[in-house]
C-alpha cells in the first residue's frame, strides 16, 4: 500500500504528545507544592479535572474550532462541525506524513496544559464544580477559537495571527498570555483568600514544587521541538534553545533574588526554570542559541520581579500565573521583534539583526489581541458563574481547608496524632463500607 | 519527687541524654515543641515575599527525678545544653504529688 507516513516524525510527534502530557502532573505538583497542606489536593485536582474535561471537548469539538478550515476564511473560528467526534480521521491518509489522530492527540495535550495554567491563581478557595464549569467554557470560547487564530498554519484557511506574520512556534500568545489573562479576571473576580495578604501563606512542601519544575521542564521539549511535528534540524535547534533559555532564566531569577532579598532560593529557581521555559516556547525557532540565552535572561529578571505585582495592585493571584505566565509569555513574544535572526529555522531579522521594527509590531499585536480577548471573556464568564452558582466556598470551609470538605481527603498523614503511629486509632472510629468476614 | 522540665535547642538533645546517663538517670520523655523567648522567631522569603515565622521548634525534656537529685539534674541539662547563645531554652522543676510504675504498682521513690 502506497503511504507517504514517515515512521520517524510520527514517532517524534507520538512521543511528544505523552511528553507534554507529563506537563500535567508536573504543573500539579508545582502548583501543589506552593499551597498550604490543607489544600493540596484540591489543587492536584483542579488540573487534573481541567485535563478530564478538556480531553473530551477536544474530541467534540476543539479540533474543529481550532484545525478546520476558517469560516470565511476569516481565520476566527475553524468549521466546528467539519471534525467533530474525529470519525473521519481514523483512517490513513495515504497524501499525509503523519497520521492526522497523532495531530490531534499533541494538539489536546496544548488544550488540557493551557486551562490547568489558570488553577494556580485560584487556589485554597474555589468550588471545584464551579471551576470544571469554567474550565470548559472558558476552552471553548476561548482557548479553541486562540488556538486556530495561532497554530492553524494554513495560508489560506489558517488563523488570522498566523497569516498576519506573527511568530509564535509553541504557544507564548495561545498557551501562556492566554492562560495568564484569564488567569488574572478569575484571581478578580473570585477574590483574596481569608487572611491575604496579612497571613502568612507559605509554600507546604518545596521539593514537590521543585519535582513539579523538574518534569515540566523535561515535558517542555515535546512542548517545542515536538511543535516541529517533524524529527528534523529545526526541531533540534529548538530543542536547545528551549534548554539553554531556561538555564539562564534560573540564573537571571536567582540573582535577583540575592540582590533583593538576600538568598537564593529554591522556590525561584524552580520559578526561574518555568519562566525561562514560558519565555522561550514563542522564540525557540526564531532566535540563536546566544539570543535564547538573553530571552531566558531577561525573563527569568522580569518575572522575578513582576510577582510582587499582586501586593502592590491587591489582587491575590495565589501561585503568580500572571506574574509567570502572562509576563513571561509577553516577554518572550514580543523579544522576538528584537531578537529573531533570520540565520535561525523562522528565518526572520527583529531589529537588532536589522529588521526594523516590522516584526515587533506584528508581535504587539498578536500578543494584546490574544491578552485582551482571554481577560475580557474570562471576567465575563468568571461573574456569570460567581453569580448563579457561586465560585468559592465557605470561608470556614476555606479556614479549616479545602481538601476536607470538598474531597474528603488529607494528603498527609504524618502527626503523631494520625500518622500510623500510636494514636492512629485514637478518636478515629474507622467505619469500613462492606464488612469483613 | 520532682518533675524537671527542660525546652532546649533540637541539636542539643543527643547531649543532655548522654549528660544524664552518665549520672545515673535511667528514663526520661521527649517531646517537639515549638515556641519562642527573646529569641522571637525567624524570616523566610518566598517569591520577594517575606515571612515572619514567631514559633521556633524546640525540643522538651521531662524527667523525674527524687527530690534530692533534682538540682544535680537541672544542673546536668543546664550544662549539657548551653551554647551561650540567645534560644538556648529554659529548665524548670515542679513538685510530684504521686508516681505509680504501670507494670507492677510500684508507688512513689520506688517507682522512679
Amino acid at each position: 500500500m502506497e503511504t507517504a507516513l514517515d515512521s520517524g516524525n510520527t514517532a517524534w510527534l507520538l512521543t511528544s504528545a505523552a511528553l507534554v502530557l507529563l506537563m500535567v502532573p508536573g504543573l500539579a505538583f508545582f502548583y501543589g507544592g506552593m499551597v498550604r497542606s490543607k489544600s493540596v489536593l484540591n489543587m492536584l485536582m483542579m488540573v487534573m479535572g481541567a485535563l478530564f474535561v478538556v480531553g473530551i471537548l477536544w474530541v467534540l469539538v476543539g479540533y474543529s474550532m481550532a484545525f478546520a478550515p476558517s469560516y470565511g476564511n476569516a481565520g476566527l473560528l475553524g468549521n466546528i462541525t467539519q471534525f467533530a467526534g474525529l470519525e473521519g480521521l481514523m483512517t490513513n491518509d495515504p497524501e499525509a506524513g503523519v497520521p492526522a489522530m497523532g495531530f490531534v492527540a499533541f494538539q489536546a495535550m496544548f488544550a488540557c496544559i493551557t486551562v490547568g495554567l489558570i488553577a494556580g491563581a485560584v487556589a485554597d478557595r474555589t468550588k471545584f464544580s464551579a471551576w470544571l464549569i469554567f474550565a470548559g467554557v472558558w476552552a471553548v470560547l476561548v482557548y479553541f477559537p486562540v488556538a486556530h487564530w495561532v497554530f492553524n498554519l494554513n495560508p489560506e484557511t489558517g488563523g488570522w495571527l498566523y497569516k498576519l506574520g506573527v511568530i509564535d512556534f509553541a504557544g507564548g500568545t495561545a498557551v501562556h498570555i492566554n492562560a495568564g489573562a484569564a488567569a488574572l479576571a478569575l484571581a478578580i473576580v473570585i477574590g483574596r483568600r481569608v487572611g491575604w495578604p496579612k497571613t502568612p501563606m507559605r509554600p507546604h512542601n518545596l521539593t514537590l514544587v521543585m519535582i513539579g519544575a523538574a518534569l515540566l521542564w523535561f515535558g517542555w521539549f515535546g512542548f517545542n521541538a515536538g511543535s516541529q511535528i517533524a524529527a528534523d534540524n529545526t526541531a533540534a535547534v529548538v530543542f536547545m534553545n528551549t534548554f539553554i533559555a531556561t538555564c539562564a532564566a534560573g540564573l537571571g531569577w536567582l540573582a535577583t533574588e540575592k540582590i533583593r532579598d538576600g538568598h537564593a532560593t529554591s522556590l525561584g529557581a524552580a520559578s526561574g526554570v518555568v519562566a525561562g521555559l514560558v519565555a522561550i516556547t514563542p522564540a525557540c525557532s526564531a532566535v540563536s542559541p546566544l539570543g535564547a540565552i538573553a530571552i531566558g535572561a531577561f525573563a527569568g529578571i522580569i518575572c522575578a520581579l513582576a510577582v510582587g505585582l499582586k501586593y502592590k495592585f491587591g489582587f491575590d493571584d495565589s501561585l503568580d500565573v500572571v506574574g509567570v505566565h502572562l509576563v513571561g509569555g509577553l516577554v518572550g513574544t514580543l523579544l522576538i521583534g528584537f531578537l529573531a535572526t533570520e540565520a535561525a529555522p523562522a528565518g526572520v531579522n527583529g531589529f537588532f539583526y536589522g529588521g526594523g521594527f516590522d516584526q515587533l509590531g506584528k508581535q504587539a499585536i498578536g500578543a494584546f489581541a490574544v491578552l485582551f480577548y482571554s481577560l475580557i471573556i474570562a471576567f465575563i464568564l468568571a461573574v456569570i458563574i460567581k453569580k448563579t452558582m457561586g465560585f468559592r466556598v465557605g470561608s470556614d470551609t476555606e479556614i479549616s481547608g479545602i481538601d476536607k470538605a470538598l474531597h474528603a481527603e488529607s494528603a498527609y498523614e504524618l502527626g503523631e496524632s494520625g500518622g500510623g503511629g500510636v494514636f492512629a486509632g485514637v478518636g478515629h472510629a474507622a467505619r469500613a463500607k462492606t464488612e469483613v468476614k | 519527687m520532682k518533675m524537671v522540665t527542660a525546652i532546649i535547642k533540637p541539636f542539643k538533645l543527643e547531649d543532655v541524654k548522654a549528660a544524664l546517663e552518665a549520672q545515673g538517670v535511667n528514663g526520661l520523655t521527649v517531646s517537639e515543641a515549638s515556641g519562642y523567648g527573646r529569641q522571637k522567631g525567624h524570616t523566610e522569603v518566598y517569591r520577594g515575599a517575606e515571612y515572619t515565622v514567631d514559633l521556633v521548634p524546640k525540643v522538651r525534656v521531662e524527667v523525674l527525678v527524687d527530690d534530692e537529685s533534682a538540682d544535680l539534674v537541672v544542673d546536668t541539662i543546664v550544662k549539657a545544653a548551653q551554647t551561650g547563645r540567645i534560644g538556648d531554652g529554659k529548665v524548670w522543676v515542679v513538685p510530684v504529688e504521686a508516681v505509680v510504675r504501670v507494670r507492677t504498682g510500684e508507688r512513689g521513690h520506688d517507682a522512679i
